[in-house]
């Protein structure tokens, strides 16, 4: 059997029936011995950032392990930026790159780059097939590491010469790896410690992460809040872990956080965290995080306990199977007083846009709250995802997809059309800026040709309006760089408040129905339900929602850089 | 936060591309490491490392867990407070040397067990197989007395479990 033939039937023992690829001439054997294997589609965007976040999409809303196969060199390099962005979200993803052929292989070859070397320190493991006879076990071990413990993506760089190459056609059932072995088991003892803790709380407080959503641990998750009665706090990425609208839920915590929850988090005397990194974007400044607090963490990785926060109890285990142990032994907490206290800042201080008017983000997501059932949503990284997770309702987990970690741009648009191939039952709606939907704008052609009837909001205020506001609260209104009608013929440093700036380009809607897709611009809150109609009526094809908002909107509350979490400004 | 000199060694994959990973990986966190040292164990498909760092306790902690989420890596074993053997290679060459100069470094040879391990008229090697510490000083001791004379290269510490209970 052919190394390529061996790749085949990985791909199938696996489970895999979609594969993202993008073809080349190290790669052309592969997808040779692709186009007779008919249980196994293969999607192809239209550049290989796209290709991988669309596969990220597909394997985090369906919890399936997601597939690259792309070429040597460029198409390798191209899928860096996806890479980076599923393994900080832990993400899983087998990235298949073809390589030149081992005798060239140092030699600085056409379309050679060593992307082992390149993306090591950007994924979970990355690796060169050197023999035909080792291929099996590594693309074994590749689908074993990619979904297992925390998951990540792998990189497979398979020589065009082993991949030609003949060999046993034997697919390994199981796994031996004495430098990986997950952890599959939870620590009683600690277990036990974290409960006698939390039972002496006056005022504890769960922060969950997106581990608790990984490990579809949402029940359990909502079970332990109900049965303790204590409130939840999410980071963005944990957003979903209990639904939005529970009683119990005071909303996310970070830089953009609600009022409740900043205020819930810097007050506890317990906080129990379950699968978060403390990233600096929910500690604020560190020193003050939590400060009164006890720290309860709960982990699948080791390293992310006490990396950024000093745990008292540290407990390293999947969400799920912890949270589990956890209903074996905790009772209802008499917590009154404090969740009196932390449901009247939740109901005095609601997050919201009033201070504008006419079309807000707000009033768009609103609708979308009202008007769909359990939609997947996925956002780009700015002002829209910021307004996505302060507004968005969800009820479960693998429905909100944004790029936490990394913050990349470019990612909502092909992740919404991975979302849709691996769930095509569900409305799948991108929420994107102006300046992140022009990074990955040319999969309107995959998205038509797959005939994919995405809802891809684009909320347009001509700036790359995250970055914007930081000048316009931080960096005296000098807009450097950020707006995007800006034109030649523009003032250099423009303060111009006349909104006398040229036209915007592109003009989404040509663009669209250049793309053989539909468009609609609105500009008025009246128009929010016209748009969604217009779009429901295009059942094979994409629809881009252009909202006109006001320029200079602002993502509020914020924390300022260096400052602590309870001080926000409101707005 | 106290900073000490501490060492852990790594039994790793013996294969292309594990050293560059683990510095790689080192390097990419900040940590900065003093000494790195590897080879081939009684087990061909196995290497091992001894990594010497200067470093506070909290990141000490991140470095083994870091180290220890990598695919490659088999083991972690944190050699702080464990009866470990520890030696460092070091050559030590002196240049211009007068007969009195080399008659002197017989002399420190001798003192300090080193081995002189080659010569001729201008110019001895001097080998010194001792922990990093006692190697610092041998150092200094030959720069004192043969300023700007010397040529140093030295390898790194190779650390290994103690049998007895007898230190370094």
């Amino acid at each position: 059997m052919k190394g390529t033939e061996i790749i085949v039937k990985a791909l199938r023992e696996e489970g895999v029936n979609l594969v993202f690829g993008y073809p080349g001439g190290q790669a052309i054997d592969i997808f040779d011995a692709l186009y007779e294997a008919e249980d196994i589609d293969v999607v192809l965007p239209r550049h290989e950032q796209a290709l991988i976040h669309a596969a990220d999409g597909y394997a985090r809303s369906t919890g399936k392990t997601g597939v690259c196969l792309v070429t040597s060199g460029p198409g390798a390099t191209n899928l860096v930026t996806g890479i980076a962005t599923a393994n900080y979200d832990s993400v899983p993803l087998v990235c298949i790159t073809g390589q030149v052929p081992l005798g060239l292989m140092g030699n600085d070859a056409f379309q050679e780059v060593d992307i082992v070397g390149i993306t090591n320190s950007i994924c979970k493991y990355a690796v060169t097939v050197r023999t035909r006879e080792e291929l099996p076990r590594i693309l074994k071990e590749a689908f074993y590491i990619a979904r297992t413990g925390r998951p990540g993506p792998v990189v497979v760089d398979i020589p065009k010469d082993i991949q030609q190459a003949l060999g046993s056609d034997e697919y390994p059932s199981g796994v031996n790896m004495r430098g990986y072995k997950p952890n599959e088991s939870v620590h009683v003892g600690q277990i036990k410690k974290a409960v006698s803790m939390l039972k002496k709380a006056k005022k504890p407080l769960f922060l969950v992460g997106g581990g608790v959503n990984i490990s579809n641990a949402n029940e359990q998750m909502k079970t332990l809040a109900e049965t303790t009665g204590v409130p939840v706090i999410t980071t963005i990425m944990g957003k979903g872990a209990i639904p939005s609208s529970h009683e119990l839920y005071l909303g996310n915590i970070g830089i953009h956080g609600s009022y409740a929850a900043n205020h819930a988090v810097s007050e506890c005397d317990v906080l129990f965290s379950i699968g978060t990194r403390f990233n600096d974007r929910i500690t604020g400044k560190i020193s003050e995080f939590a400060k009164d607090a006890k720290i309860i963490h709960i982990d699948v990785d080791a390293a992310s306990i006490s990396k950024n926060i000093v745990v008292d109890i540290p407990i390293v285990a999947d969400a799920k199977l912890a949270i589990e142990k956890l209903l074996e032994y905790v009772p209802p907490l008499k917590i009154e007083k404090w969740v009196s206290q932390v449901m009247e800042w939740k109901k005095d201080y609601p997050i919201h846009m009033e201070n504008y008017h006419g079309l807000t983000p707000e009033k768009i997501i609103r609708y979308i709250n009202e008007n769909f059932d359990r939609p997947i949503i996925t956002t780009d990284v700015g002002q829209n995802q910021l307004w996505a997770t302060q507004y968005i309702q969800l009820d479960s987990n693998r429905q909100f997809l944004t790029s936490g970690g990394l913050g990349t741009m470019g990612y909502g648009f092909p992740a919404a059309i991975g979302a849709k191939l691996g769930n095509p039952e569900s409305t799948v709606i991108s929420i994107s800026g102006d300046g992140g939907i022009q990074m990955n704008i040319q999969e309107l052609a995959t998205a038509v040709a797959l005939e994919l009837p995405l809802i891809l909001i684009v909320i347009n205020n001509g700036y790359l309006g995250n970055v914007r506001q930081w000048q316009e609260l931080f960096y005296q209104k000098r807009y450097s760089s950020t707006c995007l009608a800006y034109r030649k013929s523009c003032q250099r440093n423009c303060m111009d408040k006349s909104k006398n700036c040229p036209a915007y380009i592109p003009d989404f809607v040509k663009l669209a129905e250049s793309y053989e897709a539909y468009g609609i611009r609105i500009t008025k809150e009246e128009e929010i339900e016209g748009a969604f109609r217009y779009a429901a009526e295009h059942k094979n094809a994409p629809t881009i929602i252009e909202c006109i908002i006001e320029r200079e909107a602002n993502v509020y509350p914020i924390v300022p850089t260096g400052k602590t979490l309870d001080d926000m400004i409101m707005d | 936060m106290e900073v000490k000199k501490r060492y852990i060694s790594l039994y790793v994959e013996n294969r292309i591309g594990v050293l560059a990973k683990i510095s790689g990986l080192l390097a990419g966190k900040s940590y900065n490491l003093d000494t790195l040292t590897v080879g081939e164990t009684e087990d061909p498909t196995v290497s091992r490392m001894t990594i010497g760092l200067t470093i506070d306790d909290i990141t000490f902690e991140q470095v083994k867990k870091q180290l220890n989420r990598c695919v490659v890596v088999i083991k972690v074993i944190d050699l702080s407070g464990v009866k470990i053997h520890k030696k460092e290679l070091l050559f030590i060459k002196v240049s211009s040397c007068s007969e009195k100069d080399k008659a002197e470094i017989f002399r420190i040879a001798q003192a300090f067990d080193l081995e002189v391990i080659d010569y001729d008229r201008r110019r001895v090697i001097v080998q010194c197989v001792k922990t990093e510490g006692a190697n610092n000083d041998m150092i200094a001791l030959f720069n004192d007395i043969f300023v700007n004379r010397i040529e140093v290269v030295r390898g790194g510490s190779v650390a290994m479990e103690a049998i007895s209970t007898q230190d370094q």
